[in-house]
């Protein structure tokens, strides 16, 4: 990808009429933040290309004096720029610094930067980047400052700076005796220039107090069990208005014509308002429809009841589930679509194999379904439009914000609140856009948009529904030979791009064209499947569908063969070697350098070995019960996991125990990464066993948590037992952690259903498939 | 004017008498500890207790509450159980985006007193109305068993 072109590639033009190569790499350059009108990344015409947290709109920046603020009592304000949605950020970046600062955490406060990111670099909190990127810059800000009050502290002394060391938060002069504090250093060392990069000492590995240690309570902590805890949905402004929107139940649909006298009537009930749609293709507009302003929610809620509204419900009306499931399994059954990876000739290798399997794998669209809901405030004092939301990606609501209104976007403030979950789904800013446009409807006054579950459920950018089709051949040994995979899916670009009908790179690099088989014949096709709803990213992306599929592919081919499946598994994945991903195809590799991020079949075959061997794998299990297991590389991590179940004879399943097994390189705050990969297997668990969004007539079926079950307290595994495989040490590359936990559980529990019932699932969810034993 | 004791506190709410008590805390008083998370009594993000009992206050309307005791999330400190059961929650590091563990808490916190020493069966029948989707049950079932140790010794 050695592109000799000028690359200034504004997001929409690049995605309007550029091609598919230059768009592409828009999207990989802009992390999926398109179509917000900011302008791309500059690349000049010999810049080398740039991966990894230089590639990132706004890249970063590592100047303390931007993170860090140490007040004359002591207490140390550290910045955290990227969103807290549940993976710790709050905790663990600022953490960083407070260690490579000498900072004590008992006298650090965090404050959550609003969106900006020409000041913060980039805060698109999603692809599991936050530590990956960020680790180096917040240890540098740590450093940088640490080194300010050591000179600062040097000078009040008249001393060498190298005869000081800083202590817990203070400075000291050991030949003296004497120390200073923090907070009475600040100010002469807030004059102080700020060291050049490669002049920082950085901590070494055993002088870190918090890193590495997972011993750091979560910031938010106790606000969170106490009710103190501010979500977007908690903002409370003076005189501020509430809001429901009924919007199109079929995506494109507009409004006909709607009858608001009942609504008016409703005490509380103040105005009614639309909003406008806009043409397709969907980006991170709001779908439009008609609003009900009124002074609490409950008054909103009522009055949109009240609403009559007739639709012209247009071009996707006839959605239906069942029979688009049929057209893509049509698709994934004939020889065609774009041939994305193509090594030796597999369709020859087939008809020469001494044994062929294949098999079909069905995924449904998903909802991230956040506990909390879409919701934002806004309002618009003087011209300035100020926001509160809880958002994945505040620069991105800054600039749509700035458009609808047609400000410039320094006109425009994001407070980040706590999100009370995000999955990929407060990514995308809509319902910013909708409170701004409301608030300028009410001349500037606060107006709060809240959306109901059904809101949620009924108007998500879905995870995409998908077929994926696998043939394979093995020799007389067992030994695979033939690798065919067809992976058919609407394509999140569709969002983006609505004549879009193929997988982009960043969906088919997450473990499709990158699957790391020692396999000589592989072939990879992508027939095409067009979107009828808005497709979006949930926590993973297609690492589900595409895991799901080929680890309970590869499971399927050891029981045929009579073989372990994890013996078989390492079979197939090889010896350990390094794979450049280019060479696999995948242009993507999370936004990473394949020469520093190559995959390491190496470090996948570690996961798998240590998740087997801790969840003593192969052991002597009673009738109704069985063991399962997968493995897989994601957002340039590593994990496996088994799943140990019990099926009774009603076919009731239970979960004994989960253990899963990662390897992200350094594991900077191994509390937090333990706790991820928990909600991880929660989730898959969720999504293997309940999850399914359906179309009929161009709608969503499901209404609330009665139609889109999620798993329940009793649905958890008894145990889960979360391995982290550890790195060698500080400076090998990140991975992420936030993602990588979630698609090996759904393949690693049907491949335990398997094995505990001869039944093989092959679509999900799970639901009421399973046969009394 | 429906009049109750919140938190120990005399109130008389303004908001229509069919008003869910979840949006006149919320929206009329600004308690927002008690969360919104389906409005069908299907998650348990807006648990409160009333006259002790845990109840789902998104379908409760404040007329059905009048002359009751309510207490939210913002004063379960102040209840000898609830005080330890949140201080195993922050033992543990339960929470991930928290928004679901007012109502854990609430929930906890309405079992372990009526039952002080509970299995795990007893947890899940009692846990089994509130859905944390970012999936921190395995630690909210130990917390629970923590904060039952707590209150015994
Ligand atoms: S909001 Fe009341 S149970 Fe979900
Ligand atoms: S902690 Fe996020 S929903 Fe429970």
């Amino acid at each position: 990808m050695n592109a000799k072109t000028p690359k200034q590639i504004n997001r929409e033009v690049a995605i309007c009429n550029i091609s598919r190569r230059r768009l592409l790499q828009g999207f990989a350059l802009s992390g999926l933040v398109l179509a917000v009108g900011v302008p791309g990344v500059l690349l000049a015409e010999d810049e080398p290309e740039k991966f990894g947290r230089d590639a990132m709109p706004h890249g970063w920046t590592d100047d303390p004096l931007v993170f860090v603020a140490i007040m004359a009592d002591g207490t140390v304000k550290i910045v955290c720029h990227r969103a807290e949605m549940g993976q710790g950020v709050r905790t663990s970046l600022p953490m960083v610094v407070a260690d490579e600062l000498g900072a004590d955490w008992a006298q650090v406060e965090i404050v959550q930067a609003p969106g900006d990111e020409p000041k913060y670099g980039n805060q698109n909190t999603d692809g599991s980047r936050s530590m990956r990127h960020f680790f180096m810059p917040m240890r540098n800000v740590g450093a940088a400052a640490r080194m300010m009050l050591e000179a600062a502290a040097a000078a009040h002394w008249g001393v060498a700076v190298a005869e000081v060391k800083t202590g817990v938060h203070e400075v000291l002069h050991p030949q003296s005796s004497r120390s200073l504090g923090f907070g009475e250093l600040a100010e002469a060392a807030s004059k102080l220039e700020v060291p050049e990069r490669d002049q920082l000492q950085l901590k070494t590995a055993e002088q870190f107090r918090y890193i590495g240690k997972g011993k750091t309570h979560l910031v938010d902590g106790l606000d969170m069990v106490s009710g103190k805890a501010i979500y977007g949905i908690d903002v409370t402004l003076p005189d501020m208005l509430h809001a429901v929107v009924a919007r199109p139940p079929v995506l494109g649909g507009k409004v006909t014509d709607y009858d608001a006298t009942e609504v008016l009537k409703i005490p509380g009930v103040l105005k009614v308002v639309t909003i406008p749609g806009s043409p397709p293709p969907a980006y991170f507009n709001p779908l439009g429809g008609v609003a009900v302003i009124a002074t609490n929610t409950w008054a909103a809620l009522q009055g949109r009841k009240a609403l009559k509204i007739t639709w012209d419900h247009g071009e996707h009306a006839s959605y239906n589930s069942p029979q688009f499931r049929a057209e893509m399994e049509q698709s994934a059954r004939v020889k065609g679509g774009a041939v994305v990876r193509d090594e030796g000739d597999v369709y020859r290798a087939l008809e020469n194999a001494s044994q062929t399997f294949s098999a079909e794998y069905y995924l449904p669209h998903l909802s991230q379904a956040p506990m909390e809901p879409p919701v934002a405030t806004a309002r618009i004092v003087d011209g300035h439009c100020e926001l509160w939301a809880p958002v994945q990606d505040p620069q991105a609501g800054r600039d749509l914000v700035a458009r609808w209104l047609e400000l410039d976007a320094d006109k425009v403030t994001v407070n980040v609140t706590l999100l009370g979950g995000g999955f990929g789904r407060k990514s995308k800013p809509d319902y910013m856009v909708e409170a701004a446009w409301l608030s300028r409807s009410m001349d500037g006054q606060a107006v709060k948009v809240t959306w109901s579950r059904e809101d949620d459920l009924h108007h998500s950018y879905f995870h995409t529904v998908s077929v994926e089709r696998i043939e394979a051949g093995v020799d007389e040994d067992g030994k695979p030979v033939a690798w065919l995979h067809r992976t058919v899916a609407p394509t999140i670009l569709s969002t983006f791009d609505d004549s879009a009908l193929v997988k982009m790179p960043i969906e088919l690099g997450m473990g499709v064209v990158n699957v790391p088989f020692a396999i000589d014949n592989v072939r990879i096709e992508n027939p095409e499947a067009k979107a009828h709803t808005r497709i979006g990213w949930f926590r993973s992306v297609s690492n589900v569908p595409h895991a799901f599929a080929i680890q309970s592919f590869v499971s399927e081919m050891a029981a045929k063969l009579d073989r372990d499946t994890k013996d078989y598994l390492l079979e197939v994945i090889g010896p350990p070697r390094q794979l450049n991903p280019a060479k696999l195809l995948d242009s993507w590799n999370y936004g990473e350098s394949p020469e520093e991020y190559p995959i390491d079949t190496g470090r996948l075959r570690k996961v798998v070995e240590a998740v087997a061997d801790k969840a003593n794998w192969g052991k002597s299990l009673p009738k109704g019960r069985g063991q399962g297991i997968a493995a897989h590389y994601s957002f340039v991590s590593y994990t496996a996991a088994v799943v140990e179940v019990e099926v009774d004879e009603d076919g009731e399943l239970s979960i004994p125990r989960v253990d899963i097994a990662i390897d992200c390189g350094p594991a900077i705050n191994p509390e937090r990464i333990k706790s991820q990969l928990e909600g991880a297997v929660v989730m898959g668990i969720s999504l293997a066993m309940l999850g399914e969004i359906t179309f009929k007539d161009g709608a969503v079926e499901q209404n609330n948590f009665d139609g889109y079950q999620l798993s329940r307290m009793a649905d958890a595994p008894a145990e889960i037992h979360v391995h982290i495989v550890p790195a060698d040490d500080y400076d090998a590359p990140l991975g992420g952690v936030g993602e990588p936990g979630l698609p090996p559980i759904a393949p690693a529990l049907c491949n335990a259903i398997f094995a505990a019932t001869g039944q093989r699932i092959r679509a999900l969810p799970i639901a009421d498939q399973l046969e009394p034993m | 004017m429906p009049v109750l004791t919140i938190n120990g506190e005399q109130r008389e709410l303004q908001f229509a008498e069919d008003t869910p008590l979840l949006w006149a805390l919320r929206d009329e008083l600004a308690m927002t500890g008690t969360k919104f998370g389906c409005g069908m009594a299907m998650c348990g993000a807006c648990t409160v207790h009333v006259d002790g009992q845990p109840t789902r206050s998104c379908v409760t309307p404040i007329s059905a509450v009048a002359g009751k005791s309510v207490t939210t999330i913002e004063a379960i400190s102040e209840d000898a159980v609830g005080k330890q059961v949140q201080q195993a929650w922050n033992q543990l590091d339960v929470p991930q985006c928290g928004y679901c563990q007012s109502g854990q808490v609430m929930a906890a916190t309405a079992l372990l007193k009526s039952n002080p020493n509970p299995d795990d069966a007893a947890i899940n029948a009692a846990m089994s109305g509130n859905i944390c989707r970012c999936g921190t049950y395995n630690r909210i079932r130990d917390a629970i068993k923590l904060a039952a140790k707590a209150v015994q010794s």
